[in-house]
């Protein structure tokens, strides 16, 4: 449907080429619109409830700055750019270390939320049903990283194809909307750490 | 006009091979064709209707006399839960999104939609949220032995939602099933903008849209900004039932007006997002049937935007009662009043599109001149209800009952019916019954009148919504009983269109592919048209490209 335009315009001076947006990236949109909706509702639970759990643990005893996580994930938002700016260049390589590293920085944030939780269930004795501060702690931060999990797994599988070699420049498109994507999920994570780690605090 | 459309008039059909059903069922199963879909969601939204009516009928027979027991409070309780979740989640939205697949890739001059496996999917789940939601007739129960499908209302406020006061698994299916119809949506209504932006056919720039489409476009933006809210307080919900965290749970802190604000964020939007698309019908059968092109098309795309982003700030309307403060109270009595101001240019313009028009009162459109009125006596009731000093006295009473009505049955399903008898020959080939149509018309108008006009008095009277059965002497009895009666006539009506349907699929008279004289691009092509949609894709310079192709020397080009 895109390349309506190659059919023979009848008076190529007057009308310019017929060209409409990439279908991937409005539909990325329109999720990301949707998605950051279902968020809102989570973080307005998580204001609304800020100080008025019944018991402790407080966001202010238990909630450590996640310096190192939150610096991975933001720089998983540089090397998958670095991943899609790569393929469109037809540089696969690049585009696999790409795709590399931000799996490998994706998972590692992911391991730092897990860490974070191990504590927080096992020494603070935290858990989503201890009080209000932990049902929307949970959810909110639990909701975000199920994000990240997804993303995950879909960078995974373009990596993979890259690995197996099939990964072409054509496919740049379509890599970037997936990086839209995770975009989203990184841009999402600033809210978190500001409303919980820093206002909530 | 040489580049123009070219039209298709017919296909050989003599030349298809007859296939085994087991083929044509697989076929429809697995299909990824945006008519196909939009049939199945339709079919999908007529069973529900009719299931979601006979409920209706149900609580109608119990209130029609005072002291009645033919059904058990309980049951009633069940009832009104089950007619209000199918309603809105299993009748509207897939209705509106079955006709929305169907016409809107045609009226662009598309192939497809955007992403067609992605709309089989929505409509997949969807789907099986409907079912999931009357399989709890089966499952709700569970080991507990307490009580079959879901009957916490259709809004379903906390903290009765809670697990201490709504044991066993009615709820959850309930939570489930519309959880599950919300990613249907958010998944159509991503394709549709999409296919919108991203699949016009040549010429077929934004300020060329026919309005349906730019009605759908606004709708489905809102279903992600609406429906979003809903999918989120549903997880919570989910998460308070099976985790035990405290959400909505007063106990712990916990606020049950949350969840208030959770579902109307999300149930005002809705009502628009259902009556967008009945907007969406009337824009384009009134044209055609007064013989005029539709009046101030920028007025109507600008009033529908601004219906859009009003409509997301006027949920608590619905919470007066609940005691918002001064501020509050005030600034959602006002958003709510301005809204009836983009409302009543788009009812002024269908009144200059019908003003001097040669009308034809073909039975599409007397179902557009009942929307007409009736739609206006929902908005006045409306705006009557917007007060809040009215509101305290009348919230969650029948006069609201009456008010919601009026706007679902009087506005959104006589736009529907009409649509359905505008566009039946495009689909089938053929024509919808003239006669039946009519008396369909009537028995329904009638009905309607009878049931809705009369039930605003007894919530005058005092008459709260819900309550199963209620005592003589309290003035309500004859009001109650002509309700009931009304009905019975909706159901004829009913039942005459039912028939219409199926008999014309088989014996109604042969449609060719443009039997109104009509402009927009789906009659442009065959009647039912092939799967392709166009042979060869359309191109357009002005908003009616039909009215171009068959008046070349007066093309709609030289004034737009």
């Amino acid at each position: 449907m895109m390349n309506a335009a190659n059919t023979i315009p009848i008076d190529a001076q007057l009308e310019p080429p017929w060209v409409l947006p990439s279908r991937g990236t409005v539909g990325m949109a329109c999720l990301i619109v949707a998605e950051a909706a279902i968020f809102i509702i989570f973080f307005v639970s998580y204001v609304f409830y800020l100080g008025k759990s019944l018991t402790g643990p407080y966001p202010a005893q238990v909630l450590k700055l996640p310096i190192f996580g939150t610096v991975c994930l933001l720089s998983s938002s540089f090397t998958v750019h670095f991943a899609v700016s790569a393929l469109r260049r037809n540089n696969l390589r690049n585009c696999a270390i790409g795709l590399a590293s931000t799996v490998l920085l994706g998972s590692l944030f992911l391991l730092g939320t897990a860490w974070e939780w191990y504590h927080l269930i096992h020494d603070d004795g935290l858990t989503i049903r201890t009080n209000l501060f932990g049902t929307t702690f949970y959810s909110l931060v639990g909701l975000h990283a199920t994000h990240v999990l997804v993303g995950l797994i879909m960078l995974s599988i373009a990596l993979g194809i890259s690995l197996a070699g099939r990964m072409k420049e054509a496919h740049s498109e379509r890599l970037e909307v997936l990086s839209l994507y995770w975009h989203f999920v990184d841009g999402i994570w600033v809210a978190v750490f500001l409303v919980v780690y820093v206002i909530g605090r | 006009m040489a580049d123009s459309t070219p039209v298709m008039e017919g296909i050989d059909h003599s030349l298809a091979v007859k296939r085994p059903r087991l083929e044509v069922i697989y076929e429809w199963i697995t299909t990824v064709d945006h008519k196909k879909i939009g049939l199945m969601y339709v079919g999908y939204a007529l069973l529900f209707l009719v299931i979601g009516g006979f409920e209706a009928l149900l609580m109608r027979i119990q209130l029609a006399v005072p002291n009645n027991h033919f059904v058990s409070p309980e049951v009633f309780n069940r009832l009104f839960t089950m007619h209000g979740t199918t309603m809105v989640f299993f009748m509207g939205m897939p209705m509106l999104f079955g006709f929305g697949n169907y016409l809107v890739p045609l009226m662009i001059g598309a192939r497809d939609m955007a992403f067609p496996r992605l709309n089989a999917f929505s409509f997949w789940i969807s789907a099986f949220g409907g079912l999931l939601l009357y399989f709890s007739y089966f499952g709700g129960s569970g080991l507990y032995g307490a009580g079959s499908a879901p009957d916490v209302g259709w809004f379903a406020y906390a903290p009765l939602t809670a697990k201490a006061f709504s044991p066993g698994h009615s709820t959850d299916y309930w939570t489930l099933a519309v959880f599950l119809s919300g990613i249907g949506s958010i998944g159509t209504a991503l394709n549709i903008v999409t296919t919108i932006i991203c699949m016009r056919c040549k010429g077929m720039k934004m300020s060329r849209l026919p309005l349906l489409v730019w009605l759908y476009l606004v709708m489905s933006s809102m279903v992600f900004i609406a429906v979003g809210p809903l999918t989120a307080a549903q997880i919570m919900l989910t998460l308070d039932r099976y985790v035990g965290s405290h959400f909505f749970d007063t106990q712990a802190g916990g606020s049950a007006v949350l969840w208030m604000h959770y579902f109307w964020i999300f149930g005002h939007p809705e009502v628009y997002i259902l009556v967008l698309p009945a907007f969406a019908f009337i824009n384009e059968i009134v044209p055609v049937f007064s013989r005029k092109a539709i009046f101030g098309y920028p007025a109507m795309v600008a009033a529908s935007i601004a219906i859009g982003f009003i409509s997301l700030s006027v949920w608590a309307h619905h919470m007066f009662t609940v005691g918002l403060g001064p501020a509050g109270n005030t600034f959602f009595v006002f958003a709510t009043m301005v809204i009836s101001v983009p409302t009543g240019i788009k009812i002024f313009n269908w009144l200059a599109t019908i003003w001097g028009g040669s009308i034809h009162f073909a039975v599409p459109m007397m179902f557009c001149i009942g929307f007409l009125f009736q739609f206006l006596i929902a908005g006045l009731t409306g705006i009557m209800l917007s007060v809040a000093p009215f509101d305290w006295q009348l919230s969650a009473s029948y006069f609201v009952v009456a008010h919601f009505h009026y706007v679902l049955v009087g506005a959104i399903v006589f736009a529907l019916f009409g649509a359905f008898y505008y566009w039946y020959p495009k689909v089938t080939g053929r024509m919808m019954s003239e006669t039946l149509g009519k008396w369909h018309f009537w028995l329904f108008l009638i009905g309607f009148h009878l049931t809705f006009d009369f039930m605003h008095v007894p919530g005058l009277l005092g008459m709260p919504r819900r309550i199963y059965t209620y005592e003589a002497g309290r003035g309500w009895e004859g009001w109650n009983l002509i309700v009931s009666i009304g009905a019975i006539f909706q159901v004829a009506g009913i039942a005459c269109f039912v028939f219409n349907l199926v008999r014309s699929y088989f014996r109604g008279k042969i449609a060719d592919h443009d039997p109104w004289d009509a402009w927009t691009l789906e009659w442009a092509t065959s009647s039912p048209p092939p799967s392709y949609n166009f042979a060869i894709e359309p191109t357009v310079h002005s908003r009616r490209p039909l009215w171009d192709l068959k008046h070349p020397e007066d093309p709609d080009s030289d004034y737009e």
